[in-house]
């Protein structure tokens, strides 16, 4: 198989965009591709600081990368989750990076602790509050990304999510008919109030197996592993799902995620209803306990830390 | 040629030279969700691995 745009072998076939690339095409390709993401949904600027969630994995790892290549002001923190070997592997592969490819653009690595503020790992944490391990990881995650974020006047915090995550997340809405999840699906969804900070996903134009690529040939050492917790989750069901109907019609995962952001903004368009912004401008208010914004009175997180040091639990 | 793999990790031995989407036919698996790796460098499907040869088929789905 041959490049589509220069005479060498290529490393990766595209059937959803009926091409294939080199190396160097490929790398060139990826990078165009974010930067139509960042500038089609008015991400962020050149000036803008940027914070972005890494856990060590393709995707995050890659995301630093190629902002760092496109010149932007990145970032990153990475939250320590303390699951026995899989926390270490992981953390290890963000410290090399940071140490290998960031500090020499000026960018640092921030890290949070799980342990260090519950006083267990994430494991431990969320059989002390009777929750999910996933669901209690995913509100820990928001919370100290937000407050990082918050805290240290970041302009936007961005993440690694791709085409087969929002594509994958998007399907398990649909089946649930979880309609008020769908307006949180956009890849770009704004500061709506104070204490929240505006949230970005520059690589949802890309599949999974893209990145994995451009993270190959340009040499970035990411984790492959996958997390143990992860194990049997949902999500991998509908990426799986996906990727058969993918398979019979290339192009699948992307007329569905990004016909729906097309018909989302032409709905948003003609629509008298409150937008996202008015929403969390009516139903969110500041946390008793942190002050981050909440629809209860103490937020989930601070309910939770509660709960795990309380002794009656 | 030696296969590794991943989720689990197992290395099991396929008679080669073989195309890399012939591999995916045998090994059951969606080419969709993998990449597969000769030494540091990526394979197309339409490439031939052969008899000697170590890969690693490389999982791109993650996430829970």
């Amino acid at each position: 198989m041959r490049c589509r745009k220069c005479p060498k072998q290529a490393v990766l076939g595209m059937p959803r965009h009926n091409t294939a690339f080199c190396g160097p095409c490929l790398t060139e390709f990826v990078r165009t591709q974010v930067q139509r993401a960042i500038k089609s949904q008015t991400m962020f600027a050149p000036e803008d600081r940027i914070l972005i969630a890494v856990s060590g994995g393709k995707d995050s790892l890659t995301l630093w990368e190629i902002l760092l290549k496109l010149g932007y002001r990145a970032d990153a923190l990475y939250v320590d989750l303390g699951i026995a070997g899989y926390s270490e592997r992981s953390h290890e592969k963000v410290e090399r990076f940071a140490h290998d490819v960031a500090e020499s653009c000026g960018s640092k690595l921030i890290v949070h602790t799980v342990e260090d503020d519950a006083g267990a790992g994430i494991k431990e944490l969320a059989h002390l509050v009777k929750r999910p391990t996933c669901s209690t990881c995913g509100t820990i995650k928001r919370y100290q990304f937000n407050r990082v974020a918050w805290e240290n006047k970041y302009d936007v915090m961005a993440t690694g999510h791709n085409l087969d995550d929002e594509a994958a997340r998007l399907l398990g809405n649909v089946l649930q008919w979880q309609e008020e999840y769908l307006q949180k699906q956009s890849p770009t969804l704004p500061a709506s109030v104070e204490g929240f900070s505006k949230k970005v996903k520059p690589l949802y134009r890309m599949t999974e197996r893209e990145i994995a690529a451009y993270a190959v040939v340009n040499r970035i050492d990411y984790l492959v592993e996958e997390c143990p917790m992860a194990k049997g989750a949902k999500m991998l069901v509908y990426k799986d799902a996906l990727n058969r109907l993918e398979m019979e019609s290339p192009g699948t995962k992307q007329r569905f995620y990004w016909g729906f952001l097309e018909k989302q903004k032409k709905a948003a368009a003609v629509s008298s209803n409150m937008t996202m912004t008015d929403m969390d401008q009516t139903t969110l208010l500041p946390c008793e306990t942190c002050g981050q914004p909440t629809t209860a009175g103490t937020c989930s997180f601070c309910r939770m830390m509660a709960r795990a040091k309380s002794p009656t639990r | 040629m030696k296969v590794h793999l991943s989720h689990p990790t197992r290395d099991v031995e396929l008679q080669g030279p073989k195309r890399v989407a012939d591999i995916f036919k045998e090994l059951q698996l969606i080419p969709e969700a993998f990449l597969v790796i000769r030494g540091r460098d990526l394979m197309t499907e339409d490439e031939v691995v052969a008899d000697g040869d170590s890969i690693e088929v490389r999982p791109v789905i993650s996430g829970g």
